[in-house]
């Protein structure tokens, strides 16, 4: 989560004051990522240093310190919007392994862990659905927030229930002869931005 | 409080040919009114068969079924059906609304099958079209709704009357997303005002709607979800990272 591009974005509204920046930062993200004060005055003296944004020379460091995005500021905004995050190489996904040796481990009951991991998921998929059921008129950024959130957890799920089957099928099958080694999936490195 | 939906060891087996399939084995299920249970499991699990014997359209082969209060194994074919038409809604994933009768007609059959008379049942099917935002659809006809309203149609349909429970079988199939949560808002709707539900599905979206979800594999039920924290947790557990 880019604070620093998030801080821009808010700018690029009009001038704003710190607090009020960390203020709308919350309302606008649901209230679900959380920030503190020091963390948005940190971000804002780097915006600064990099000249993306502007603060009133005259005003001491504090709630009433006002700032403005500059022309850089608004066109770094732009790039970063369009820029796509890294979902190019396969990340080292932390259930993924599980699974993986779960598969390999004598005495483990693959399908029974894959199951208490499915529960889990569901389980928070319906702390995240009530938040629709109890709020009608979900604020919009909440209520984006909980969509990706469902959809994220939800695509999980399809996985554990994909290799559920797959790891089912494969224990009725004869192993397949080996042929060669596996390919390696190439993993790029410090793609990162 | 009494429950709605009662299996008490439930089992169902099929003979196909030679082989013993075991579609339910040993399945013990309670549906509480006011309460949404999902069933969850893949294809060939046996949810549609749970649903099946919990909805008195199947009779199990070991176990016993209770449907508000009352035992299925003790009743004859005639009490079954007037069980199924009183108490007992249906919502399936093709919707299987009636295409020669109205919205209104649709809804106020099982009414008029119970013996109701047409005027009588007709002002109670309004009243359920109306609860669901339908009013101005009351005198279409099946073909002339989109995907979302006949589903919104089988629903008002499922809870005309007094019934106390409904029985979903993956009843968003093939509606749209914003459609598929309309469907889960009325059922809960339902649900609120003091049915109890079970839903058939292996959708986890569609089962997160629900009070408990119990997964089903093999004709087993093999774990459940703890009941439901709320939402608050979940927010205070974010804003602790």
């Amino acid at each position: 989560m880019s604070v620093r591009h998030a801080l821009l974005a808010l700018l690029s509204e009009g001038p704003k004051y710190g607090l009020q920046l960390r203020e709308e930062f919350e309302a606008r993200t649901g209230e679900v990522w959380p920030l503190n004060v020091g963390q948005v005055y940190t971000t804002l003296q780097r915006l600064e240093r990099d000249g993306l944004v502007e603060s009133d020379d005259d005003a001491e460091p504090g709630p009433q310190k006002g700032f403005r995005i500059t022309a850089d500021g608004a066109e770094e905004l732009a790039g970063w919007l369009r820029t796509p995050p890294d979902l190019a190489s396969p990340p080292r996904d932390e259930l993924v392994i599980k699974i993986l040796i779960a598969v390999r481990l004598p005495g483990v009951d693959v399908h029974e862990v894959i199951q208490s991991h499915r529960r889990y998921l569901v389980e928070l998929m319906q702390q995240w659905t009530r938040l629709k059921e109890e709020e009608g008129d979900l604020d919009l950024g909440l209520a984006l927030v909980v969509d990706a959130e469902l959809y994220r957890l939800d695509s999980v799920v399809r996985w554990l229930d994909t290799a559920d089957g797959r790891l089912k099928r494969a224990a009725l099958e004869p192993p397949a002869p080996a042929n060669g080694p596996a390919p390696r999936i190439r993993r790029r490195t410090g793609a990162r931005r | 409080m009494n429950a709605v939906l009662e299996l008490r060891s439930v089992s169902k087996t099929y003979l196909d040919g030679a082989d013993e399939v075991h579609a339910l084995r040993a399945v013990d299920l309670t549906v509480e009114p006011g309460r949404m249970v999902a069933v969850m499991g893949p294809s060939g699990s046996g949810k549609s068969t749970l649903l099946t014997i919990a909805g008195a359209l199947e009779t199990p082969t070991a176990g016993e079924v209770v449907v508000a209060g009352r035992p299925l194994s003790a009743m004859s074919r005639d009490d079954k059906a007037r069980l199924r038409r009183q108490s007992i809604g249906y919502v399936f994933q093709d919707f299987n609304l009636l295409p020669g009768l109205t919205a209104a007609e649709n809804v106020a059959l099982p009414l008029e099958l119970d013996g109701r008379s047409a005027g009588k049942a007709r002002a109670a099917g309004l009243r359920a079209l109306e609860q669901l935002g339908l009013a101005d659809r009351a005198s279409r006809f099946p073909d002339q709704l989109s995907g979302g309203e006949r589903q919104r149609v089988a629903i008002a349909r499922a809870v005309v009357g007094e019934r106390r429970l409904v029985l979903a079988d993956e009843p968003t199939g093939a509606l749209d997303s914003a459609n598929g949560e309309a469907v889960m808002r009325l059922i809960l709707n339902a649900c609120k005002g003091g049915v109890g539900a079970v839903v058939v599905t292996h959708d986890a979206q569609l089962a997160s709607w629900a009070d408990r979800v119990v997964f089903i594999r093999d004709g087993r039920i093999v774990d459940r979800t703890a009941p439901r924290p709320g939402p608050d947790s979940l927010l205070a557990e974010e804003a602790a990272r």
